[in-house]
């Protein structure tokens, strides 16, 4: 258990009479890349979301780092619309909002880009370590925080640097190409010094040659930043290339897990993928 | 009986008033379903329609002014979307807001040149300005009246709405723009309609309004204007019954405060309304929820 | 690099301090009466409040219309707090002399204003900071009438002086004094936009969603920006009533708020120097240069101009405004900032272009 960094429980999310996810529970190990896979719609990013704070989930927790960060249960007009079986386990209300989650620890890139479109790839990144100031606004605005705004200008130099974006940094982000583009996410992500990174989607529209390369980078920053990684990826040959495990959802629901060989043999997933033979 | 009798006038009043402002609420609501704009400019439109009757029934008998005006009114809406929205139609929402807000600036200052900034008195219109009596209190007919002439113009819209080819266009395109457009909607001419409606509504409220508060001033149509707006927020931004039920009970419920001596806050008392909706029901009586896709 | 710029800002300093020596020079050549003055000083006034609107609506991406309402508060708590005792009985004339029976220093009657209208807005912002773009402009708008209407209530008379007139407060004389507080006010501004919290703020403009994502808490930000930009539309509105010598609440109407706002727009969202620029240009415009279009004596030869009279000015002034909005939509600096360097940048490329 103390080597769990993320432990999710039956967690439900209800978006009035939709499950968009059902139930799931999952935990990723320190220093562990896991993969969420699943055809379009299956809930992936929605548990993304639930983990991050975007949305309290309708039933379940969430522990990081042993300590429980995210408890709900239906509750009002939620209880009749309630398609899970609360047995009463879950009594708290914890919700925090996505800020604090990240303040914990845990940073994420989004599926369809989101950089801050009008700042310098420099400035998205330094304005990621923002959270991490001790200045308040008094001192930041007289200037009495030099010493901390020198010191995070050189970690995101660094940053940068070992990232490979040295080069364009002081570009407009929107002047990137799309695969820089996304790894300037994982940039800025990096910069708020995590330490579970979620990646929604790495890989989406890069081609084999990009894909390739990304798989290494994310095995690279896994070590040196000593991250735990868990990622939503459509890309199967980099997921069963680079995870440890695997997690099948399909319509909210846990199909299938275990480890990259477990999981190409599953008839289950195969059939979520395939669809079922019905004349076998 | 005597409470009865001294507080009638004001609720008179206040339905009267409600009717007049859910004729303005609608050009809001439907604008602001359709393009998402807070159209600032129609409290002005609202204002020239009065100002159009003034001066044209000086060369003109009003039974020809009048519907002249609401015709030319219906122009008006339709020029200021050409001019002053069609162009933004793909900038941030913040500059569409900000082109109405410089319409309407322009729209008073139009109005404070032509009338040299001095107040004008709207021309009594025969039968609906008379005054009559009922139960006893003194008040003009319009009074009466407008809550009528509201619901029936209402039945009117929306039956347009709901049978007529333009009236699907319009739910089609407040439901997904986009979609609506590649699914062969003519954008333009869905939008200009709208604008074309709700003004001739302006027109039509401006007629009942003024011809009980005859006074007509550059800056008249900014109260009512906004008292509109609050009312299709609170109805649910979008809603055509939501827009009439609201302006109805803001109406009544100013009229009501200036009854009681509050004449200072009947203004603000909208406002307050408008906060503790925004507050606790963001999305008013019958308005959509909305939720932002992340 | 870093000397290149040390001498641009000692450089930008020189500027400004010339701008002073001129204006004080100007002020003992040119008769006081001068438009110039009169343009100077509102123009200043105008540059501040369009600043701090700049912060909330360019930089923080909330528009808010209530800068109107907070400029009332700052005007009002200034000429309250700083008449003299003795003149109170002639100014409070129906309210016996009003309650408050002290009178505080400029100085610190105009830091209060600031203060006021700022602990105004932190309360007004909580209910309303988290409302989006449409909603929150019109509830902000809502507030300030509502501000305005508790301001004319008869009962408060004691406080405000009902819908009569503030006056008999100290004021400025000199064009250097608006100067000096507008321009103190604008460079703490700037100093705080080029801060971390400043870029925070662009995150939260930008991408609201990324910057929570990363860490920037939402609700805390929104309200400092919104309680910052209010304490410096206090203070414009002090200054404001130091320059009409007399307050009244009927004035400060939401039309106030959208000229502020198409000041900011014909600047440039997110310009700085472009909302200074255009207050001034703003102000010349409609008190001075456009001036001849109200005079309906106008003749070309002996033809008379029948079209200019009284609030033709106006009527060309918000049509120019419209041209902006329309076909110049990111105004006149767009959101980049006048500078030496840019100056020098933008000759060095002419000269580069004039070489090729």
């Amino acid at each position: 258990m103390s080597n769990t960094v993320l432990q999710m429980n039956d967690i439900t999310m209800q978006f009035g009479g939709v499950v968009a996810v059902n139930s799931l529970s999952m935990h990723v190990d320190k220093g562990e890349i896991v993969s969420l896979i699943g055809p379009n719609g299956a809930g992936k990013t929605t548990a993304f979301n639930v983990i991050t704070g975007v949305y309290a989930p309708t039933n379940g927790n969430v522990f990081f780092a042993g300590k429980k960060i995210i408890e709900n249960h239906p509750t009002g007009k939620m209880k009749k619309l309630y398609a899970g079986t609360d047995n009463g386990k879950y009594t708290e209300h914890l919700e925090p909002t996505p800020d604090q989650i990240t303040k914990l620890g845990i940073a994420r890139t989004f599926q369809n880009i989101r950089l801050w479109k009008s700042q310098t790839v420099f400035d998205n990144v330094l304005i990621a370590k923002h959270l991490r100031r001790t200045s308040n606004v008094f001192t930041a605005t007289f200037r009495l925080n030099r010493a901390e705004e020198k010191r995070q200008r050189e970690e995101t130099a660094e940053l940068l640097d070992i990232l490979g974006l040295s080069a364009v940094k002081d570009n407009n982000c929107t002047s990137l190409p799309y695969g820089l583009q996304r790894r300037l996410e994982i940039a800025r992500a990096l910069a708020t010094e995590p330490t579970l990174l979620l990646l929604d989607e790495p890989a989406a529209g890069m081609n084999p040659q990009e894909t390739l390369e990304l798989t290494e980078f994310i095995g690279k920053i896994r070590d040196d930043f000593k991250l735990t990684v868990c990622m939503i990826e459509h890309h199967m040959d980099l997921v069963m290339n680079i995870s440890d495990r695997i997690y099948v959802l399909n319509f909210g629901a846990l199909i299938s897990k275990g480890t990259p060989a477990q999981i190409q043999a599953d008839p289950a997933v195969i059939a979520a993928y395939l669809g079922e033979d019905k004349n076998a | 009986m005597g409470f009865f009798q001294t507080n009638l006038p004001y609720l008179l009043a206040g339905i009267s008033t409600g009717g007049q402002y859910a004729l303005i609420a609608i050009g809001y609501t439907m604008v602001y379903g359709i393009l998402r704009l807070i159209n600032f400019a129609h409290g002005d439109v609202f204002m020239c329609a009065a100002l159009m009757v003034i001066y044209s029934v000086s060369f003109l008998p009003l039974y020809i002014s009048l519907p002249l005006a609401v015709i030319a009114t219906g122009l008006l809406g339709f020029a200021i979307e050409r001019v002053a929205y069609k162009p933004l139609r793909t900038a941030p929402r913040m500059s569409a807001m900000i082109s109405a807000i410089g319409m309407s600036y322009l729209l008073q200052n139009l109005a404070l040149y032509v009338t040299g900034g001095l107040t004008k008195y709207y021309p009594p219109v025969p039968y609906i300005a008379d005054s009559i009596e009922i139960f006893g209190a003194m008040t003009k007919r319009v009074t009466v009246i407008t809550p009528f002439i509201t619901i029936i113009l209402i039945f009117a819209l929306v039956s347009i709405i709901k049978y007529t080819k333009i009236g699907i266009a319009m739910r089609a395109v407040s439901r997904d723009f986009e979609t609506a457009q590649l699914m062969g909607v003519k954008i333009n001419s869905v939008i200009s309609a709208t604008f074309v409606i709700g003004s001739v509504l302006a027109a039509i409220g401006s007629i009942l309004f003024f011809s009980n508060y005859t006074g007509v001033t550059p800056t008249v149509g900014g109260m009512p204007g906004l008292k509109a707006f609050v009312a299709a927020v609170f109805g649910g931004i979008g809603s055509i019954p939501g827009a009439v039920i609201g302006a109805f009970i803001i109406g009544i419920c100013e009229n009501i405060i200036k009854g009681l001596g509050w004449t200072t806050f009947s203004d603000a008392f909208t406002f307050v309304l408008l906060i503790i909706v925004l507050m606790f029901m963001p999305t008013g009586l019958f308005g959509e929820k909305a939720t932002d896709k992340v | 690099m870093d000397t290149a710029k040390r001498k641009d800002l000692i450089l930008s300093f020189v500027l400004l301090a010339l701008v002073f020596v001129i204006t004080a020079v100007l002020e003992m050549v040119l008769p006081t009466t001068s438009m110039l003055f009169t343009v100077l000083k509102k123009g200043s006034i105008y540059a501040l409040v369009a600043v701090s609107m700049n912060l909330l609506n360019g930089f923080t991406g909330l528009f808010s219309l209530g800068q109107a309402g907070f400029m009332l508060l700052g005007a009002y708590t200034y000429a309250i707090l700083t008449i003299p005792v003795k003149a109170r009985a002639t100014v409070y004339q129906y309210y016996d002399g009003g309650i408050i029976q002290f009178a505080v220093p400029v100085a610190v009657g105009i830091i209060l204003a600031g203060v006021v209208a700022a602990f105004a807005a932190y309360l007004i912002g909580l209910p309303v900071l988290h409302l989006k773009s449409d909603y929150l402009a019109i509830a902000t708008l809502g507030f300030a009438e509502i501000i305005r209407a508790i301001f004319q209530w008869d009962k408060l008379g004691g406080l405000t002086n009902g819908s009569n007139l503030l006056r008999k407060f100290p004021i400025f004389r000199s064009t250097l004094f608006p100067f000096f507080v507008s321009g103190l006010c604008i460079a703490i501004i700037v100093l705080l936009i080029n801060s971390t919290y400043g870029r925070a703020f662009k995150a939260i403009r930008d991408d609201e969603v990324a910057a929570e994502a990363m860490g920037i808490n939402l609700a805390h930000h929104k309200r400092l920006a919104f309680t910052i930009s209010s304490f410096f539309a206090g203070i414009s509105g002090a200054l404001l009533a130091m320059f009409q010598t007399t307050v009244q609440a009927s004035q400060f109407k939401s039309a106030m708020t959208y000229e502020i706002l198409l000041i900011v727009v014909i600047g440039g969202i997110g310009s700085i120097t472009g909302s200074c620029i255009s207050s001034f240009l703003f102000i010349a415009c409609s008190e001075w240069w456009l001036r001849f279009l109200d005079n309906a004596d106008t003749y070309i030869g002996s033809y008379h101009l029948a079209m200019l009279r009284p609030g033709f000015r106006k009527v060309v002034f918000s049509i120019v405004i419209m041209a902006i909005v329309l076909l110049y939509q990111r105004g006149i600096m767009g959101d980049k900032e006048f500078s030496i360097a840019g100056l020098r940048r933008l000759f060095k490329g002419k000269k580069k272009e004039a070489k090729a």
